[in-house]
């Protein structure tokens, strides 16, 4: 990857980070951590991957990403707002009353957001409902859909693989999010799911490991993701939850909590510091 | 008459429609029993079994639906409302995605499969879902105009069918209005408002009510929601009490509904024959109708019970 493309990514995704802080900070309640540790792979897939309009957000032959895990929510307002999809500003009423930004992706009232989700395990079905319906339109957009790694011990996450896997969706990229955290502790303590790659890999998938903060490793693994033919694509990023913030990275406690103005100005004051790196 | 299951009516009519209409047919490992089978021989490419994942397959229904496509699901109530309860809620209901759920093996004439098959809870877990139409045919003819309706009518679609074979009640020349109601008796005394199974039922206890004497009006509520509550205020102003009769538990389903407009709209006794919240049991269907009073002779008694109270 060109240095200078590089640099630009890491820059939008600063950018988007602080989007993050700042909505989430302004709704004084959201989930950092899990969106945070999304930022460098949502940037990525709008800035690079996808094909997809702002002006039209709803054209018929665009790429759809499906957040799956919708408590990341702060994350995709941000890359969306970063795109042009929303004015930036709007990211302040995140969750306020008669917002369009609700507390988790409304795709009725927010441009650009393909899928209404929150409730873990949905999103990734629909996103297997996009794919198998573009094959049945015999239609060239491709769906990218972002699973969270918690998310993952519901049950129908793997019916979801499983249907995916039968149906031959190589138009399916799946993105596990890897950061290890959720509510209530670690992953591997609360319910260990692990491990993912060969668990993708016995439901059929491509599986490509990837560290989800290293823009050349997402990219060589969205080609391949493209390169596959008969099967969907894992790609298994491993994150760190709350990246970019130093107190919050790999923190429990930042799942599901607002930092306060103090904490707010010291996230700020960090990220600000790496958009001048 | 005529005789035919709901759920028979509805795969004929599938596969019929899906010559005028482009959508696409998903089932969870029952299209013997759905009848979408019949479709799958006639468009093996636009049916996708989704296998034993009832939530899945909501998902994977609404995802289809957000590209504009089309998507008829199917499996058994219990496992599409009772199951798939939050899907639809979430990923259907929630978005107003163009879903049209046809549910078969409705309520208690599911039979000798027993309590866990027989789902009487499902018009009520559908109809508090905002946006959602709930529809419960009564015939074949009913059958085939509500799932028309449903393909060209914009929004999710809960369609109630039942595995046991049921009379016509309405002739072939049957025009289907969705929200408006069927009177297919006039009467003074008592108004029998039916949906579903139970339609044929209240014909035959309004003959035996005429036998003693009262004159029983008969209301076939095929949509459950929207309401139709226009005719409603009818039926509790002009005769004064109302009977509601549906194979579903008498909790929150069309006696729930009814209770709730007519209290609203022009309260008049309102009693419900239904499943007195209970869960059903093994058995062959006539005696378990009989077992459940789901039963011309317990609509009869009811009528003259509602009588009774408007004149106390």
């Amino acid at each position: 990857m060109e240095k200078s493309k590089l640099s630009q990514l890491k820059k939008t995704a600063t950018n988007v980070r602080i989007g993050i802080i700042e909505s989430v900070h302004s709704a004084k309640s959201g989930h950092p951590g899990g969106s945070l540790s999304i930022a460098d792979i949502l940037t990525y897939l709008y800035f690079e991957e996808m094909h997809i309009d702002p002006a039209d957000p709803k054209a018929p032959g665009r790429d759809r990403l499906v957040l799956s895990k919708g408590h990341a929510a702060p994350a995709l307002y941000s890359v969306l707002a970063e795109r042009g999809y929303l004015p930036k500003s709007d990211l302040l009423t995140l969750r306020k009353i008669d917002s369009y930004l609700q507390g988790h992706p409304d795709m009725k009232h927010t441009p650009g957001v393909d899928m209404t989700t929150g409730s873990l395990g949905l999103g990734i079905s629909a996103a297997c409902g996009m794919a198998l319906s573009a094959k049945i339109g015999n239609e060239p957009y491709r769906t990218y859909a972002i699973l969270g790694d918690g998310e993952s011990e519901e049950g129908q996450v793997w019916e979801a693989l499983m249907f995916a896997s039968h149906y031959h969706l190589d138009n399916l990229c799946v993105i596990l999010d890897w950061n290890g955290l959720q509510i209530d502790g670690p992953v591997e303590q609360v319910m260990n799911n692990t491990p993912y790659a060969e668990k993708f890999a016995s439901f059929g998938y491509e599986v490509v490991s990837v560290d989800a903060h290293d823009f050349e490793q997402l990219e060589k693994a969205f080609a391949k993701a493209r390169q596959t033919k008969g099967r969907p694509t894992a790609i298994i990023a491993k994150s760190v939850k709350g990246k970019g913030v130093s107190f919050m990275e790999n923190q429990v406690g930042w799942h599901g909590a607002a930092p306060n103005d103090e904490q707010y100005e010291q996230a700020m004051a960090e990220l600000t510091a790496a958009l001048k790196a | 008459m005529a005789k035919m299951a709901t759920r028979e009516a509805y795969g004929n009519a599938l596969a019929q429609l899906g010559e005028k209409y482009d959508f696409v047919v998903l089932d969870a490992d029952l299209a013997a029993a759905t009848k979408t089978g019949i479709f799958k021989k006639k468009y093996p490419e636009r049916f996708f079994d989704c296998g034993i994942q009832e939530a899945n397959m909501m998902g994977v229904a609404a995802g289809i639906a957000t590209t504009g496509r089309i998507p008829v699901v199917s499996t058994f109530a219990m496992f599409a409302a009772g199951r798939a309860y939050e899907p639809i809620r979430n990923a259907i209901g929630y978005p107003h995605l163009n879903v049209k759920i046809c549910a078969t093996h409705a309520g208690i004439t599911v039979g000798e499969d027993g309590a866990t098959h027989q789902c009487n809870e499902d018009i009520a877990l559908m109809r508090t879902i905002p946006g959602m139409t709930v529809i419960c045919p009564a015939d074949q003819a009913e059958t085939a105009a509500a799932l028309e309706t449903a393909l060209t009518t914009d929004g999710p679609f809960y369609i109630r069918l039942g595995r046991f074979a049921v009379p016509d009640v309405h002739g072939e020349d049957y025009r289907f209005t969705l929200g408006k109601s069927d009177l297919l008796r006039a009467g003074t005394d008592v108004t029998v408002v039916a949906t579903g199974f139970m339609v044929h039922l209240a014909l035959e206890a309004a003959e035996k009510l005429q036998e003693s004497g009262v004159s029983a009006r008969v209301i076939d509520m095929h949509t459950v929601k929207p309401l139709d509550r226009d005719a409603l205020l009818a039926a509790a102003k002009e005769t004064g009490a109302i009977v509601t009769a549906e194979e579903h538990s008498v909790i929150g389903g069309l006696g729930g509904a009814v209770s709730e407009a007519v209290a609203e709209l022009c309260p008049v006794p309102v009693l419900k024959v239904g499943l007195n919240d209970t869960f059903g049991r093994s058995g062959n269907v006539p005696a378990l109708l009989e077992r459940y009073g789901l039963t011309s002779d317990q609509i009869v008694q009811k009528a003259l019970a509602a009588i009774a109270m408007k004149r106390s």
